[in-house]
Formats: structure tokens, sequence, C-alpha cells
């Protein structure tokens, strides 16, 4: 079956060459692109606010930007992070350029509606961006925008905030409609689901968290507008609204959030590693099935974000055990990479040296996320520094990591030419040592008493903010070498070759970058993605002992 | 001669685990304990720290290893075994989290019942057989309406005989305390050490959070919806009081302290001031 192309895919009314990343595309591989490099765009917008809050942090007063300001600025940074990069980037961005190569398709199952879901982030972030310009104040609530502090601040700027949310959790559900069709529907004939790269599944559980949560937020968000234009009492205690509902509400969304922001690394790191390592993904099945545990347990731990709110005891004790649980599934992915990666012959290259990071990096946040699900422990923690560090491992420890190790991955397939490894590893070196530097100290300041989103605080923790601070000064350092590394190999680059890395997923089997509707011919039928590994003969796996697997005797 | 795999998987699992519970024992992490729930927490805070430490050393140590170990020699162009699974190892690295979570969820729960987080603070039924006894908490207990629902919050185990109650009232930018037995409203929070406080929490405008670091107690004080939180000081000093819900423009300076008197200088504290007007919070209507 050939997916049925748009004609305008043939003719000559599409933009060619540069002009088509500006244009209404639809091809999967061109607004690929458009997510990536408009939510690179985001990043840099993002950090120069994380940059805005480590410079006030500097020093114990409130003396770098007004108190107000702060608070958008934090805001800004939260939202900007999470829903016009985090989300847009491992999602749209990786998902459509490389779903369809994976399941064998021309392109994703509605090509216009994918063109749709991109071309809502740039107006709804710029929206997001000018409400502190235009509307005279941008939302200062917090990325959370908890009432009644969203119903007493600046208006305009909060529901400026409410529109861009919706407009990107707009985009987000339709992209999810359009994976979970790709992936159910247009899998070439002969391609088995249990036959798809990890990615796939991953992308496919994300998706499902989309559609079933993201809605929740949007009625929600409606309902807080509602709040401050037409002043009704849904969540203002003084109209007999309740505030705590808004929490459970918002959580029911913010929670699985995090899952459809770690699960396509998860992905996105299953890919990778096999190629470099050249072994076999350890453990596939156990893999899928990790996959849809998460995407379940995911969808009942939101009130673990309210244990210092107004919930029951039994309530508190219910989300600390489903919240814990969680570790089980996640741990069996790690256990899985390590696997992989044991006997390997790893290349140490940049996407395998951020990979590993991002291992280390996520371990470290699980273990404190494992904390932080035990109310008594949280009780003292929750909404405090430590839990500023604990998310910040995850998702940019944990993501972010991941998003950096598939540039340096599949920037050869984009552009046919290979990133430089020396300055891939002179930005590895930065932003790893620039990460734990910035957010490892957070932890003691959180357990030892500085709340989370104040702009001044106990001169007791002055020097250890200041070591944050340098660290997030290396990691701003750290985008120098990737964006003249991007930059200049995009036209200088050692050209790659179809398949740099000798894989055997179906994207490398075509050309770099790949023609329109992906293949030349007929689409490949890869029913063994990850089918690396010397042949049989050398080893008889039967009679291989767990043992000797972790001893590497073999 | 070749030392046994199994040998040296032991003898690093063993030293892996004695170098877990020496940091989690070892290093301190945490602030001075200052109420009877917060060497609980701190117990609880070692198990963690000791599991944490372990796993968290073994994982980075095999990483650090097999991308030594394991790296691709210059001009070796062959690929790894091509093992694709192991059902037995799968079974022991599910198993294991499972019994390690398991345990940790069912340690933490005993904390909590231990800090009181059980209590059913909201069945008014209970609190008021309880509170009959003492006249100054009954008269507080009166004063919110039986029906009233009380949300969350941690309670005590017989927090009810003696207890010292207080009303709490925050608002941007402040925590206002009032003692309703002497009449007393303060800026600050008072507390004799040894005895158990029960403090009634409401907000006046946005949710805040009452946060004493050194009590590792923290609750969001909710407009609409009262919250209750009770503690047993038991160290004499100034500890702060720190808002942790983001709650405006001065969220970083809605801080007080909690001063933990000795008996007998509490008592004085409350002669002092028991005459109606408070030196600390001059202006402040009275909650």
């Amino acid at each position: 079956m050939t997916v049925a192309s748009p004609p305008s895919f043939d003719t000559g009314l599409q933009p060619q060459g540069w002009l088509k990343y500006f244009s209404f595309s639809l091809d999967h591989k061109v607004i690929g692109i458009q997510y990536l490099v408009c939510g690179f765009l985001f990043y840099f917008i993002g950090g120069a606010l994380a940059g805005v809050i480590r410079t006030e942090l500097i020093s114990p007063m409130s003396d770098f930007v007004s108190r107000d300001t702060y608070n958008e600025v934090l805001t800004l940074h939260g939202t900007i992070m999470i829903f016009l990069w985090i989300v847009p980037v491992v999602n749209g961005g990786f998902g459509n350029y490389l779903i369809p190569f994976y399941v064998g398709a021309r392109d994703m199952a509605f090509p216009r509606l994918n063109a749709v879901a991109f071309w809502l982030i740039p107006p709804a972030g710029i929206l997001l961006i000018s409400s502190y310009f235009i509307a005279g104040a941008a939302s200062q609530s917090g990325w959370t925008a908890y009432p009644p502090l969203s119903l007493t601040t600046p208006a305009a700027g909060q529901v400026v905030w409410i529109l861009s949310v919706l407009l990107l959790g707009g985009s987000s559900i339709f992209g999810g409609i359009n994976f979970i069709a790709t992936v159910l529907k247009l899998r070439r004939p002969g391609l088995k689901l249990m036959q798809l790269p990890m990615y796939c599944w991953a992308m496919l559980g994300t998706s499902v968290l989309v559609v079933l949560a993201t809605p929740v937020l949007a009625g929600t968000l409606i309902l807080l507008s509602f709040d401050i234009i037409a002043h009704t009492g849904f969540f203002n205690p003084s109209q007999g609204g309740n505030v705590v509902v808004y929490q459970h509400l918002f959580w029911f969304y913010s929670h699985p959030a995090v899952y459809i922001m770690v699960l396509p690394a998860f992905g996105l790191v299953s890919e990778i590693l096999p190629i470099h390592a050249r072994k076999p993904l350890f453990g596939y099945t156990t893999m899928v099935y990790s996959i849809m545990a998460i995407v379940v347990l995911g969808l009942v731990v939101w009130a673990h974000h309210m244990f210092t709110s107004g919930t029951p005891p039994w309530m508190r004790l219910f989300f600390t055990i489903a919240t814990s649980f969680i570790a089980v599934p996640t741990g069996i992915k790690f256990f899985n990479w390590l696997a992989t990666l044991w006997g390997g012959k790893i290349a140490l290259n940049s996407a395998v040296l951020f990979s590993c990071a991002f291992i280390f990096n996520f371990v470290f946040g699980g273990i404190t996320g494992v904390a932080l699900a035990q109310v008594p422990f949280d009780i003292h923690v929750h909404d405090t520094y430590f839990v500023v560090g604990h998310f910040h491992y995850i998702v940019y420890g944990g993501t972010v990591f991941v998003i950096f190790a598939s540039l340096y991955h599949w920037y050869p397939k984009f552009t046919g030419r290979m990133l430089n490894e020396d300055l891939g590893r002179l930005h590895f070196v930065l932003t790893f040592i620039g990460f734990n530097l910035c957010f490892a100290p957070q932890h003691w300041l959180g357990l030892n008493g500085m709340p989370r989103r104040v702009a001044e605080y106990d001169p007791a923790f002055t020097t250890l903010n200041q070591v944050s601070s340098v660290g997030a000064l290396l990691m701003a350092i750290s985008t120098v070498p990737l964006l003249i590394n991007v930059v200049l190999t995009a036209y200088r680059g050692k050209i790659a070759g179809d398949n740099p890395w000798n894989a055997l997923t179906p994207e490398w089997l075509t050309t770099s970058p790949p023609p329109v509707e992906n293949w030349i011919g007929e689409a490949p039928l890869v029913t063994e993605p990850y089918a690396y590994g010397q042949e049989p003969g050398n080893l008889d796996v039967s009679r291989l002992r767990g043992r000797d697997l972790w001893t590497g005797k073999q | 001669m070749e030392i046994p795999a199994a040998l040296v998987t032991l003898v690093l699992g063993v030293v892996l685990t004695l170098v877990g519970l020496w940091v989690g024992h070892n290093v301190k992490m945490l602030p001075i304990d200052a109420s009877s729930n917060a060497p609980v927490y701190d117990a609880l805070f070692e198990v963690l720290f000791t599991i944490g430490t372990i796993l968290f050393i073994g994982i980075t140590g095999l990483i650090l290893y097999s991308l030594v170990r394991f790296r691709r020699r210059a001009g070796d162009t062959t690929d790894g075994e091509a093992i694709e699974g192991n059902l037995p190892l799968e079974i022991v690295w599910t198993a294991i989290p499972a019994i390690v979570v398991l345990f940790v969820g069912i340690y933490s729960y005993d904390i909590y019942e231990r800090m009181g987080g059980m209590v059913p603070l909201h069945d008014h039924m209970a609190m008021h057989q309880s509170l009959e006894s003492n006249p100054v908490v009954s008269a507080m207990a009166d004063s919110s309406s039986t029906s009233e629902r009380i949300w969350g919050g941690i309670g005590q185990m017989g927090a009810a005989d003696g207890a010292l109650p207080v009303e709490v009232t925050a608002m941007q930018f402040a925590f206002i305390f009032h003692y309703p037995g002497p009449g007393i409203t303060s800026g600050e929070l008072h507390v004799p050490m040894g005895q158990t406080v029960t403090l009634r929490m409401e907000a006046k405008d946005v949710i805040h959070a009452f946060w004493v670091p050194q009590f590792r107690l923290k609750q969001d004080v909710i407009p609409g919806q009262p919250t209750m939180l009770s503690f047993t000081p038991t160290r004499a000093g100034t500890y702060p009081i720190v808002c942790a819900e983001l709650c405006g423009p001065y969220h970083g300076g809605m801080r007080s302290n909690v001063i933990v008197h000795e008996p007998d200088a509490f008592d004085s504290w409350l002669k002092t001031n028991t005459p109606a007007t408070v030196a600390s919070a001059p202006g402040f209507p009275t909650a």
C-alpha cells in the first residue's frame, strides 16, 4: 500500500529549496525539521529566561529585575521549555521525521492536519512572548497557574497565556491523533506491530497519553479563563469555588505531560544505543510492555503533586504507592539499556556520550523521584529547590540530553553531512559539567529550606546558589559549540553517505537527505530493526547464563 | 588464576552496600531537627538515601565500566554479540525494584502514620470527643462550626490532650498567629518546647504554604478550606517559617519565625503579651 499522497507533492506549486521550510509543506520530513528548528529557537529564548533567573539568584536580595518581572520570567521559562521546546521537539520533531520511515509509509496519515499542528506553534509562541510587551504584563502565576493567584494577577497576561497554551495543546492533540493513526494504520504490509522500532511504541504510548490527558487541561484552562473574564466561580473561593479541584484537573494532564516529555526520549535512546553498541536492543518485548505500564500508571499518579494541599489521607497513600511503582517499568528500561551496552562494541561518539549521560542523569532524577513519591518525605521538600533539582534532572538531564544525542545521531540523515565530533564532545563536556553543577546543589538547598519560585532567599544559601549560577553559565556557553557545529557542518561537513552508522532501521535505507516520499521505489520491509551482532556459531545464546552477561566473560 | 566472576560480583555488591550504608548514615544533608517527627523523618531519609546511593553508584559504575571495557577499538568494525534478551535476568530486575519499592512504600506508610498523617482530621465526631476534655481546645473547636470540613494536614496521636491551639491566617505577604485562649495576636509563632501545638490555618487571598524546615513539616494554607497541622517542638531556638507556595511578587519575602521557648520562658511570654496589645505585629486585625 502506498500512502495517498496529495497531488501538491508532485507539482511545482510547493516552494522548493530553503523556502519550503517556511511553507505549509505537507512533507513529514519538512514538518519534522520545522518543529526542530522552531523548538531550538524557543529553547534559546527559554534559556535566556533561565539566565535571568540564575542571575537574580546570584545574590540573596531581589536586585536584578523587579519582583513582578521575576514571576513573569519564571512563568514564561516553564511554559516555553515545556510547551514550545520539549514537547514539540521530541514528539513533533523527531516523531514526524522518523515515524513514517519506521512504519514504512511515505508520509503521516493526515499530512494536512500535521502541517496545521506545526503552524499552530509559532503564533502561539509569539503570542505568549508578546504578552509581556503588548498586554502590559505576562502571566505571573507560574506555569501551573494555580487559582486564586492566577485570578488576581494582571488578567490580560493570564488570558493570553491560557490562549497560547490552548493553541499548543490543540497542536499536541492533532499530532497525537496523527501518530496513533500512522503507527496503527499505515504500516507497510507484512510489518507486524512487534517488529516496529521501539520509538514507534514510545510514540504510540505518548500519543495515547496526549489524547487522553490534554483535553482535560484544555477544559480546565477554559474554566479558569471564565473565572477571569466572566467572573464565574469555578475555582474562586470567594464565590464558593474550589481551588483544590483546579489542582486535580491541572495535574491530571500535567503529570502525564512528564511522560509525554520522557517516553519519546526513551524511544530515541532505544534507537541510538543498539546502533552504536553494535548489539540488538536487549529485551524488546519487556521494553514494549514497560512503555504500556508507564502509560497506564502515568494516568493515576497525579495527586502526588498535591500532598501538601487538601488531600485526604487515603489519597496520599494511594498516590504514593502508584507513583513508586512507576519505578518498576522505568527500571526495566534502564537495565535493558545497560544490558544493550554490555558486551557491545561501543563507539564513544557524541550521540553515545549524550545517551549515557542521559542514563546517569535520569537514574539520579528517578531516585529522587521515588523519594518524592513518599508522602512523609514530600511534605518536607514539596515546592522547594529539591523539586526544582529533581525535575530538571528528569526533563533536562533526561529529555534534553536525548535531544542532543538524537541531533548528533540523525543530523547526517537530515542534511547528508556529519556533525564535527570534536565540537560535539566539547558540547557534551560543557553541557554535562554545567548541568550537574547547576542542578545538583539545588537538592541540598531544598532540603535545607529554600523554597522554589523566590527572587530572594536566606543569605546562608548564597554560595551554593552562585555555584548553581556558574553551572547555568556553562550550560549557556555549551550552546556555542553546538551552534557553530550545526551551522558550519551544514555547508562544510564531511559527506555522510546514506548510512554512516551502518544501521538497519528504515530511515537509513534511503538517501541522505531522503527524497520526498522517502524511498525511490518500494519501501523496504524491515522486520528485525535491531539485528546487529555477530552471526551465531560464535556464541550459543541458549547456553548463556545471566552471570556471564554481567561479567562479559563470553 | 582467574578469580570466579560470581566472587567478584559478590564482593563488589558487598562493598557497594557498605558504601551506601556509610554514606546514608554519615553524610548529613538535613537541617537540625526541632520537632518530635523530625527524627522519624530523618530515619526515613537515611533509608532512602542509602538505597539511592547504592543504586546510583552501582548504575554509574556499570555505565563507566561498559564504556571503557566495551569501547570500540580503532579498526574494529565487527559487531558485539547478538544477545536479544534473557528472561531470567529480566525477571530479576523486575522483581528487585518491585520489592525495594514495596518495602520503601510500606516503610514510609509506617513513618507517615507515626507522624500523624493518617489521623482522620475531618472526622469531627472523633475530634470533638477528644477535644471536650480541654476547655481551650474545645473553645477553638466550637468557633469552627461542626459543619465545616477541615482538609488534610498532619495531625498527631493524642494531640488533643493539652495541645496548644493557634489560629494561623496567611495573607499576601505575612502570617498572623492568633492564640484564642489568651487572645494574643502575633506576627511570629511562639511555642513552648515539648508541648503539642495544633495550627488551624486559613488563607485570606491566595494559596500559601506554612513550612518550617527544622520541623520537616509543610501544609498549604488554602483560601476557603481550613487546613490543620500539629507538631511537638523538641528543641528551643528560633527557626524560619517559610511560605512555600508562589503567592505573588513578594513570595520570597514572606517569611516569619517560630520561636521555641523553654516552658517557663513561654509562660512569661504569655504573661507579657496577654493584655491584647501586641508589640510584634501592631495594626493587624485579630483573625
